[in-house]
């Protein structure tokens, strides 16, 4: 049997709240609902408006070039370089030719070691640069491939040759025409980086690694490759090794080269792709062999006799980091200076017994065999000509090209 | 209902309380003092939220410049192309918080309750890792786990790396670019935001709560189970979500750990954004990450019961 339980009436308390309920609470339609709502539907379509507002300009409409140069009135230059790419004092307090520059000229230089990465660094001042905005920055030191991007963007100062006579008459010949930038007119290198293949004898029981080809097949070798995750250097010795120009590279070609690597990565004998960090696992036999950049090799022989390099006899990659002004930059002369003492052979030399790279200025073995003969007989710092016929640069790509390469490189690496 | 019949309103509003409002200037003291938090919300939070969720919905490259096309296509293909590396991300996550929850529950306990004049000391130790970058920890754990190195050894000489190897988490005879490295790279990293926490919560617990558990004849165990765990229930779930979110969009620990099976979604992100310069993938990518993070999120907090808790 049901019994339906009659409501109690309400008491009138009970009853006013329910009538403020009504009228001041949520279920009444107040002035000041209607304007809450009034302000979300505000809020949605602003919002949409923010987001359609936002968007990137297109690249290279900065009008900039022509900035006015400060260097006359302002002795000073900034300068943006990588970590351990500038020669320091044994206590590490002093930098000896930055200094010996300033003395000469009485410019300061504000040294930064700010750049890490190539795409970090673009990503960090491309934003100022297509807003044609001063970085303050006048002088920085990035890869040939984003050197290219920045040049066909439009971003980078042309260079006033007649402040750069020794620049002009030392650039060793290998470098003087690359395609992204004839003539030398917006760059100067700052060293050259040579892609080899490099080993670990102890990791290796004494064999000896000498090519791509080893490196991707070799089962003694398995789980223990590391190659660059640069993807010029990696690409373009794999090419080489296919008997392919990097120079002038297919799409096809390519792709062919993008495979040959990926059957490593699926038969996993590729352990790793690296940036720099690959010299530590190297030196500790965790990657038996690798894909590896000259100067850091050169000195890891230095502390680890174990390691070894061959330049593999199909050829080798060259990439260098160049010395660029950005546009709005307020020191122009200052930094060409700058560049131009550094192609003094005295100072070149010291710089490349300090980092190891392979200097870009002629004539230096003389001064460079004065601090250290040994050196000076390395081909990876010095390279005579054969060597120099070697040496192998990558193609320069279009945007288009640049994302697709990009993303198949990418897509290898797992990321 | 009918309240019609009720007495007109007005005697009641006719008598409002007598009370005093303060001036209009002690009213916005409030305001005033929450400017700067929002400020600072508006600046770094809600307007790179707004551009990234532009960005997403932007077409375009670099050269031509990216203008808002409403495409939301790029969501689909992006997920469609790296749902891998979502699933991955949230499996390692979630397994590293489950490692810290096993490892960080019963130090967080000794630390509160049975560290005595230790207390202290024991909790620097916790926080002293904090005082080194996140990337020299995990650069250090290459050279703790290094194929010869004496971890990787005792392992392979007690064969737990032919079993490991079996489950599929490691790789031969190593640990790095294994996932197991990149689990324990997280677990690792992470393990000070579960204890710290979970300290907290614990250290509030009486401990004569413990004692009137004893006197009503509870072991130790149900003591636990009824009186321990679930006042500690705050900081678990706050120990959990402090892992879990951090862990799922890191990308360190497989960067550095990891190989190429290993990469998860903040590599992707990363590569996407710095290195292949396709802008709107990667911010959609980082939204449907915030999505699904935000979705498990809250099922996990409703789930868990203690919204007013956290």
């Amino acid at each position: 049997m049901e019994h339906h339980q009659q409501p109690e009436p309400l008491s009138p308390p009970e009853l006013a709240a329910l009538r403020r309920s009504m009228t001041d609470g949520r279920l009444a339609m107040t002035r000041r609902s209607l304007l809450r709502a009034g302000g979300a539907a505000a809020a949605v379509i602003g919002g949409a408006g923010a987001l359609s507002a936002c968007g990137i300009p297109p690249a290279g409409r900065t009008d900039a070039a022509g900035s006015a140069d400060h260097s006359a009135a302002e002795k000073r230059v900034t300068f943006s370089n990588w970590t351990e790419y500038m020669d320091v004092s044994d206590d590490g307090k002093h930098r000896p030719t930055l200094e010996t520059f300033t003395r000469r000229t009485g410019i300061e230089v504000k040294y930064t070691e700010d750049i890490n990465d190539n795409d970090e660094f673009f990503g960090k001042v491309q934003a100022q640069l297509a807003a044609g905005q001063d970085t303050g920055r006048d002088l920085i030191v990035l890869t040939d491939w984003m050197c290219a991007r920045m040049i066909s963007f439009g971003w980078i100062q042309t260079l006033d040759q007649a402040n750069l006579p020794h620049a002009y008459a030392q650039l060793s010949a290998q470098f003087r025409t690359p395609a992204w930038d004839p003539g030398r007119a917006h760059s100067y290198p700052w060293q050259g980086i040579p892609a080899i293949i490099a080993y670990n004898k102890k990791a290796t029981g004494g064999r000896k690694v000498e090519s791509i080809t080893q490196l991707l097949e070799d089962p003694q070798l398995k789980g223990r490759v590391g190659f660059l995750s640069e993807m010029r250097d990696s690409v373009g010795l794999t090419l080489l090794d296919m008997g392919k120009r990097p120079e002038d590279v297919t799409a096809d070609e390519y792709d062919a080269a993008i495979a040959r690597i990926q059957k490593g990565v699926d038969t996993k004998q590729i352990r790793r792709f690296t940036g720099n960090d690959y010299t530590n696992d190297l030196d500790k036999g965790d990657i038996a062999a690798c894909v590896a950049w000259a100067g850091d090799i050169v000195q890891l022989q230095h502390d680890n006799p174990a390691i070894a390099y061959t330049i593999p006899k199909a050829g080798y990659m060259t990439s260098t980091d160049n010395l660029m002004v950005p546009n709005r930059a307020r020191h122009k002369k200052n930094a060409e200076r700058l560049i131009d003492f550094f192609y003094e052979p005295k100072n070149a030399a010291r710089l490349a017994a300090y980092i190891n790279y392979t200097c870009p200025v002629d004539g230096v073995r003389e001064e460079l065999a004065k601090i250290d003969k040994a050196l000076a007989e390395n081909p990876l710092i010095l390279p005579d000509e054969e060597m120099a016929a070697r040496s192998h640069s990558f193609r320069a790509l279009s945007g288009k090209e640049s994302k697709e390469f990009t993303q198949k490189y990418s897509d290898l690496t797992g990321a | 209902m009918s309240t019609t019949e009720a007495p007109a309103p007005a005697p009641e509003e006719a008598a409002p309380l007598p009370v005093r409002r303060p001036p209009a200037r002690k009213r916005l003291v409030p305001y005033w003092l929450l400017l700067p938090g929002i400020l600072w919300l508006v600046v770094f939070f809600a307007a790179p939220l707004v551009y990234q969720a532009s960005t997403s919905l932007q077409t375009g490259s670099l050269e031509d410049g990216f203008k808002v096309t409403w495409h939301f296509a790029t969501y689909w293909d992006a997920f469609g192309t790296y749902w891998p590396q979502f699933v991955r991300s949230v499996l390692y996550a979630a397994t590293a918080t489950v490692l810290c929850l096993l490892l960080g529950y019963p130090l967080a306990y000794l630390i509160a309750f049975k560290a005595g004049r230790w207390r202290n000391l024991v909790m620097i130790l916790v926080i002293a890792p904090f005082f080194t970058s996140f990337l020299i920890r995990t650069l250090a754990w290459k050279t703790i786990l290094a194929d010869g190195g004496a971890v990787v050894g005792l392992l392979n000489s007690l064969h737990v790396l032919d079993v490991t190897s079996w489950l599929g988490l490691t790789e031969g005879h190593r640990v790095l670019a294994t996932p197991l490295a990149v689990v324990c790279g997280l677990t690792y990293n992470f393990l000070p935001f579960m204890v710290l926490p979970l300290y907290t919560s614990l250290e509030r617990i009486d401990p004569r709560l413990h004692e009137a558990a004893g006197d009503l004849y509870a072991r130790p165990a149900t003591t636990f189970r009824r009186v321990t765990f679930p006042l500690s229930m705050p900081g678990v779930v706050a120990g959990t979500l402090l892992t879990f979110i951090p862990a799922a969009g890191d990308y360190i620990n497989a960067e550095l750990l990891g190989s190429t099976d290993q990469k998860m979604i903040g590599n992707v992100i990363q590569s996407q954004f710095l290195r292949v310069l396709d802008y709107p993938t990667a911010a959609a990518l980082s939204f449907i990450l915030m999505a699904a993070i935000l979705a498990m999120v809250t099922v996990y907090i409703r789930k868990s019961g203690t919204e007013d808790l956290v």
